[in-house]
């Protein structure tokens, strides 16, 4: 037996578990009350989702061309080279799209968005804020919280656009399949409801885990250069884990 | 604007200067991302899925029965000489005579078809998605809407050929008596 129940390693991350829960329904209560300070919100969707565009499209672009380069040499030992642009499209809508943005979200705005929040706490703007009558949750976490929410679908579409894009570069114009061929087998295929939007609520789902893991890692963080460091670090490593565990339980349930 | 009114000196994230307002690009960023998310959103809703092709003219209706329709679905192309002219709308089951009765949905444009034309079902590529071929007759008159069409050709099936393959086809007599597997289909070509 340990000496002390709270410093078993399992212990602590239950009881983590149970505070990241607890302070997901303190930020979604907050969020009524932050809708006054929708400048803030407007300047955090700049920054998780205008911000990470150039990442996610040139991401996108490569992911869509690696896949219909790869497609295309399997497809084509069973001589089904025709659904190259039906199999580019539905990875990327029902997988790719969703859960590639959601880690390039989290390295890229996630880690910053810890690192602030952390920096706030270590630097006592906090309770500044406190002081002079303003929650902190509502002007501070739940801006962000919203923002992954409605950045990460509006992501998610972006890179599935610049996929499609990439995998049509390659498939049509340097690989030489058919530009009908490819556009037709598509589009009799991929369904708008069963394909695109479970998709979005995927990427939704995730811009919330994103966000908050993210928040709440700042939020926590020990007030220490240390400490933040390694906030920023668990945010990156929870994020994706969580991420790829919630991908696979609703992939589970939408098919 | 917020915290009562009082104008608040902050440093800007980005740029680091000290201002009382966000910088207005935020909102401008803001607003050209929504923007570019949703026209994306729209692109991949209209482009690439199945209601580029809904033809936007009126359509009339055309039944054909098919005793078996393979893997056909709601929605599969109906084409003629490999065009799209419209799509399956509706498949279900005849109770009096046990087929399928098939209701296609005809792009206004493509009027004229042959009333003796027939119908059938064909796959697209070795495994691909099923859907109707229409072979158009020589007849003066033209199907109108409800009209049915009489020569049909279900499905054809895999199974069944292979079936009838390993049954009548092998090349050297006495296939009927061979295993399917002694009996490589790749050896019957002729």
């Amino acid at each position: 037996m340990s000496s002390d129940l709270r410093h078993n390693w399992l212990v602590r991350g239950v009881a983590a578990v149970g505070e990241c829960g607890l302070f997901f329904v303190a930020v979604a209560g907050a969020v009524p009350k932050s809708l006054r300070y929708w400048r803030e919100l407007c300047r955090q969707i700049w920054f998780v989702g205008a911000m990470s565009l150039v990442i996610v499209m040139t991401c996108g672009l490569f992911v869509g061309m690696v896949l219909a380069l790869q497609l295309y040499f399997t497809l084509s030992i069973f001589g089904g080279t025709a659904a190259l642009g039906t199999v580019v499209a539905l990875s990327l809508f029902r997988e790719l799209g969703p859960v590639v943005t959601a880690l390039l979200v989290a390295g890229r705005a996630g880690t910053a968005v810890t690192a602030e929040i952390g920096l706030m706490r270590a630097t006592d703007q906090l309770d500044a804020i406190s002081m002079m009558a303003v929650d902190p949750l509502a002007y501070v976490a739940s801006p962000r919280f919203l923002a992954g929410v409605i950045a990460m679908p509006l992501l998610a579409c972006v890179f599935n656009a610049m996929g499609i894009f990439g995998g049509h570069l390659v498939g049509v114009t340097w690989l030489g399949l058919d530009n009908g061929t490819f556009w037709g087998n598509m589009t009799s295929t991929v369904d708008l409801y069963r394909d695109i939007l479970d998709g979005l609520y995927k990427s939704i789902v995730f811009g919330g885990v994103v966000s908050l893991i993210a928040v709440f890692q700042g939020y926590t963080a020990p007030p220490t250069s240390e400490g933040v460091a390694y906030s920023t670090t668990r945010t990156v490593v929870f994020s994706s884990i969580v991420v790829l565990a919630f991908d696979f339980v609703m992939t589970a349930f939408m098919t | 604007m917020h915290a009562a009114g009082i104008p608040v000196l902050r440093r800007d994230t980005f740029t680091g200067d000290i201002c009382m307002n966000p910088r207005p690009s935020y909102a401008i960023g803001t607003g050209l991302f929504i923007l570019l998310g949703f026209a994306a959103l729209a692109y991949l809703a209209t482009q690439t899925t199945s209601v580029a092709n809904v033809g936007h003219g009126s359509t009339y209706e055309i039944n054909a029965r098919f005793s078996n329709i393979g893997q056909l679905k709601e929605g599969a192309p109906v084409k003629i000489a490999g065009v799209r002219i419209g799509y399956v709308e509706s498949i279900r089951l005849e109770p009096q005579r046990m087929d399928a009765l098939v209701t296609m949905a005809i792009d206004r444009h493509y009027e004229d078809i042959p009333d003796d034309s027939s119908a059938a079902i064909f796959t697209s590529g070795l495994l691909g998605d099923q859907y109707v071929g229409v072979q158009p007759g020589g007849s003066p008159e033209f199907l109108k809407n409800g009209d049915e069409m009489v020569l049909t050709q279900s499905a054809m099936r895999l199974e069944d050929l292979i079936g009838k393959f390993l049954v009548n086809g092998s090349p050297k007599g006495g296939g009927s008596a061979a295993p399917p597997s002694s009996a490589p289909p790749a050896s019957g070509n002729p």
